[in-house]
């Protein structure tokens, strides 16, 4: 690993070759595994596997700084992000198991062995004799960080500026595409929220979720003195779980309740 | 033959009035529209009336000039002056063409009155008038035409005259079909003429007679046979001479005037003129001389054979007419001996033939406008003036002694005998054999017509015509009876025409005249005789009896020469048509639709893979890079 | 073992990120598949950089992640208001423009 002569080849140690083959069948059982879990969540989950074993290849290739984004930044961020947009949209969604394109799913499979095959085995071809000069000379220097630094801001700086109006544009664009713009006045305001709870049926607040039942959980709906579900404590946008059979009778109703997430996940007091 | 022209001075320098005045009339009553409806007819009458007394004053001053100078022509105006191709409308009045004049507005004139009592009933008499004032001044053209050129001009207009007249009842389909057959065989002759207009302009730069008359005689041999027989072609068009027949029994469509003025007297006889006045050119050819002859003979024959079988009787006369243009064409066709022969028998014919039409007219004027003979019969008391004068006009035309035709058919028989050889001996044996048919069918038409047994429809009144028919039919039938007697010995026609045709030769008879006039006469006895016998002595079926023999069953075929013509030119130019459509339509427009269908379906079907389904995209993104990768190896390794 | 079995591990996991694009119908799954062959092309990056020892190919995959970083932010928002319109995050079921 430390060899300093410029073209020569550097030594693949035994560390590497080990590390290789644990975080190789990680990383593609957890690409397959993505590809495969009908459950969004779970293909998330897997890619985050995949994601770390890659981190963990640019550790081992004296990529460190890439290492270390790829888990703070793809790992870290990207994927919750992907995590939390399944919570907000996907989450009850999963694939049919029907593919729905004739020769859709066979075709796939047989040009992407193809293609794997064909790209695979060039590569391995062109670049079996190839021997790595590795970078050790120049992570020496001050470490990887510098290394990339000096290069990134000289050859790359222009690149470099334009990423960052690239990221300003995709926020501004990301803003634009999530935002709802709605009518003035068709959201009640803190007055007309107020005057109608004073006003209006129920001067009291609403029962909370969870009183009197057994579990304090914000999917376990209110109990009433008669051991009846209490409506009002029902929350919006998730199933509710099935209340302690108190008294049977008015609990049948309860049986995989759904609200509509989309329409009323803000809460709006009907 | 030297024909020396003199410039038009005087009176005789107002000849293109002649032209002028019907052709002012025509514009007047098709530009007047209905307001001149009731007047129209007084109108047509008058321009050819006032045209006839221009035409005797013409002819007065022309008789007057000093012998040598009654050739006179008038250069109006320069019509194509175009380097070497300087062709002028110009006029010429000579002998000859005086007698077509006289013979067109004065038959035309009396025709015109007629009509306006043939025609008085019919709601669009105003445009008939017009074109028979079109007509008139078309055939006028044709006849003071000084040149090729301003002859062509008028011989088209009178086709178009034809084709209008013929088509005049437009909306009953075989007035229609006639009137375009008849357009369309004419073309064909027209050709021939405009070919040789083209191969004289060719040869001696110039189109006018004084010219082409002066050149004629340096040209080759075979150059002269060519024009003769391709003006032959244009005026057997224009005649109803075999083999361009047909259209002429067919033109009967029209009404009855239109077949006495255009399809008798006037228009169909344009063909013996263009002969006569290219005489200078057919005396140069001998060959084209004997063609002429031959047709004759064949078109007389065959016309007097069909005519002896149809019941129609304008069809019957129509095939006298072509036979009697036969005549015409034989004699004109006998060169020097034959040209003022041809055009006595042509002038008398114009008047009996004429005057036949006109009875003819008259007769279905008080029959319905029937034509089947079959269905007339005993028509000569009811019809005391049609039938007198009709009857004149059948003595004339069988050759009656002393009428008008017996002295102009002789004539010709014997010039044709006097041409000498075999082919005299056959000309005149043809021509008098057909003198024998034209009177066995014309006494058969007289005697269906106006002798027998009352064969009329239910519902026929026949009665006597108007004074404004029977008029004209009475000056016709004087014509028809005395015409020929003044044209031979008070005015002698042979004379008159000298400076036109040159002297007369002298006769060399091979069978003395008196003798061929008394077998003439036999054998017209003999086919009145015949017909009496075969016709008036036996009940007429109304209708034509069918178990007949062959030579009958082919005449009233009209010797299959309609038949001939469908399946000679009609059925292949009908296949060949079909042909081009199928190829059209299969092969031109089936490349170019099956280009477009093909590309539509096809476009269609790859239409379906946009299916809207990104992952079918994706996938054939996938394979697309696939094959880019494979291509990238092929040529990098192979 | 030489650096040629990482770009072998790289190429297999990109296609298995192709395919997963081909078969997966949830829009965001499908995202993911694409992330999936970023990430394997990063791989290539970094382990071409460590061959010819520079570190070029890791820049690359530096402005990669960016690159992919505002990519998904802009194109999570896309399927969110796809979603809110459709109701469904299916991509069979946006398929309006065709034929």
């Amino acid at each position: 690993m430390n060899n300093v002569s410029v073209l020569a080849a550097e030594v693949v140690s035994s560390g590497e070759t080990a590390a290789f083959w644990v975080l190789g069948p990680i990383a593609l059982a957890g690409a397959i595994g993505m590809v495969l879990s009908s459950n969004a969540i779970h293909s998330a989950l897997w890619l985050v596997l995949t994601m770390l074993s890659l981190g963990g290849f640019y550790f081992v290739q004296q990529a460190p700084f890439l290492g270390a984004v790829q888990i703070i930044v793809y790992t870290g961020a990207i994927m919750i992000l992907f995590l939390f947009v399944l919570m907000l949209v996907g989450r009850d969604y999963s694939d049919s198991i029907v593919e729905t394109l004739r020769g859709q799913r066979l075709a796939a499979i047989l040009l992407g062995i193809g293609f794997a095959g064909l790209v695979g085995g060039l590569i391995a071809d062109a670049t079996s004799g190839v021997e790595s000069v590795g970078l050790a000379e120049i992570n020496a220097d001050g470490g990887n960080v510098p290394a990339i630094a000096r290069l990134l801001f000289t050859d790359y700086l222009l690149a470099f500026e334009l990423t960052s109006a690239l990221l300003i544009t995709a926020a501004v664009g990301a803003m634009i595409l999530a935002h709802i713009e709605r009518e003035p006045g068709s959201r009640p305001g803190q007055k007309e929220q107020s005057i109608s709870r004073v006003t209006g049926p129920r001067p009291q607040t609403l029962t909370g979720p969870g009183v009197f039942a057994r579990g304090n959980s914000v999917a376990a709906p209110a109990l009433l003195p008669d051991g009846s579900t209490a409506e009002d404590s029902r929350a919006t946008g998730m199933e509710m779980r099935r209340p302690p059979a108190i008294a049977s009778g008015s609990i049948d109703d309860l049986d995989d309740v759904t609200v509509d997430s989309g329409a009323n996940r803000d809460g709006v007091p009907q | 033959m030297e024909t020396s022209y003199v410039p038009a001075s005087g009176l005789l320098g107002s000849a293109w009035l002649l032209v002028l005045i019907p052709l002012i009339g025509a514009a007047v009553l098709l530009l007047g529209g209905r307001r001149l409806d009731k007047v129209g007819h007084l109108i047509g009458c008058a321009t050819i009336v006032a045209d006839f007394v221009l035409a005797l004053a013409l002819v007065a001053a022309l008789a007057g000039q000093a012998e040598g100078e009654q050739a006179v022509t008038d250069t109006l105006f320069s019509f194509i002056p175009v380097g070497e191709l300087q062709v002028d409308i110009g006029l010429l009045l000579d002998p000859l063409s005086a007698v077509f004049i006289l013979l067109i507005t004065g038959v035309g004139a009396l025709i015109h009155i007629y009509s306006i009592g043939y025609m008085g009933h019919d709601p669009a008499r105003r445009r008939f008038f017009a074109y028979m004032n079109l007509f008139v001044a078309a055939m006028l053209l044709l006849v003071l035409g000084n040149g090729y050129v301003t002859l062509y001009i008028g011989w088209e207009g009178v086709g178009l005259a034809s084709y209008l007249l013929i088509a005049f009842w437009y909306r009953r389909p075989a007035a229609a079909t006639a009137a375009k057959k008849a357009f369309i065989m004419n073309r064909v002759g027209d050709v021939g003429l405009i070919l040789a207009i083209f191969v004289m302009f060719a040869t001696l730069g110039s189109t006018s007679f004084a010219d082409v008359f002066a050149g004629a005689s340096g040209l080759a041999a075979g150059t002269v046979t060519a024009l003769g027989l391709l003006l032959l072609l244009g005026a057997c068009g224009k005649s109803g001479q075999v083999p361009l027949q047909a259209w002429l029994p067919d033109a009967m469509e029209g009404p009855t005037p239109v077949s006495a003025l255009i399809h008798a007297a006037t228009m169909v006889t344009a063909g013996v003129y263009l002969i006569a006045r290219s005489a200078p050119l057919f005396d140069l050819s001998e060959a084209a001389r004997t063609v002429v002859t031959i047709v004759g003979l064949v078109t007389l024959l065959y016309g007097a054979i069909v005519g002896c079988a149809y019941d129609d009787i304008k069809k019957v006369l129509a095939y006298s007419t072509v036979s009697q243009i036969g005549y015409m064409f034989l004699a004109a066709g006998l060169g020097p001996a034959g040209y003022a022969v041809a055009i006595l028998h042509l002038l008398t014919h114009g008047f009996f033939k004429a005057g036949l039409f006109l009875g003819a007219g008259s007769v279905m004027h008080g029959m319905n406008d029937e034509v089947d003979m079959r269905k007339f019969g005993g028509l000569g008391s009811k019809m005391r003036i049609t039938y007198i004068t009709f009857a004149l006009g059948y003595l004339s035309l069988i050759g009656f002694p002393f009428f008008s035709g017996y002295f102009s058919k002789d004539l010709v028989i014997e010039v044709a005998f006097d041409s000498g050889g075999a082919l005299g001996w056959i000309l005149g044996g043809g021509a008098m054999l057909a003198a024998g048919l034209t009177a066995f069918y014309m006494t058969r038409l007289m005697v269906m017509t106006f002798l027998g047994r009352p064969r009329w429809d239910k519902d026929a009144h026949p009665h006597e015509s108007p004074s404004v028919m029977t008029v004209p039919m009475i000056i016709l039938s004087l014509g028809s009876v005395f015409a020929g007697f003044i044209l031979v010995n008070v005015i002698p026609l042979g004379a008159w025409l000298e400076p036109v045709f040159g002297p007369e030769p002298e006769a060399d008879h091979v069978v003395a005249p008196i003798v061929v006039s008394i077998l003439t006469t036999v054998v017209v006895a003999l086919g009145v005789a015949a017909a009496w016998f075969f016709v008036a002595r036996r009940e007429v079926p109304i209708r034509p009896p069918v178990n007949v023999s062959p030579v009958i069953k082919a005449a009233r075929a009209n010797l299959y020469g309609d038949a001939f013509n469908e399946s000679v030119f009609m059925r292949p130019g009908q296949w060949l048509t079909r042909a081009m459509v199928y190829v059209d339509n299969r092969g031109v427009d089936g490349a170019v639709n099956g280009l477009a269908a093909g590309l539509g379906g096809t476009s269609g079907r790859l239409r379906r893979t946009q299916t809207g389904f990104v992952r079918s995209y994706a996938l054939s993104m996938l394979g697309g890079a696939l094959v880019v990768t494979v291509a990238f190896l092929a040529v990098r390794f192979v | 073992m030489t650096p040629t079995y990482y770009l072998v591990l790289a190429a297999i996991l990109f296609t298995i990120g192709a395919i997963g694009v081909l078969v997966r119908r949830n829009a965001i799954v499908v995202f993911m598949c694409i992330e999936l062959m970023l990430n394997s092309v990063n791989l290539t990056l970094v382990t071409f950089a460590r061959i010819n020892g520079t570190v070029d190919g890791q820049i690359m995959a530096f402005f990669v992640m960016v690159v992919a970083a505002a990519e998904v932010v802009v194109g999570l928002a896309i399927i969110m208001s796809i979603y809110r319109t459709r109701r469904s995050a299916s991509v069979d079921d946006a398929n309006l423009l065709k034929y």
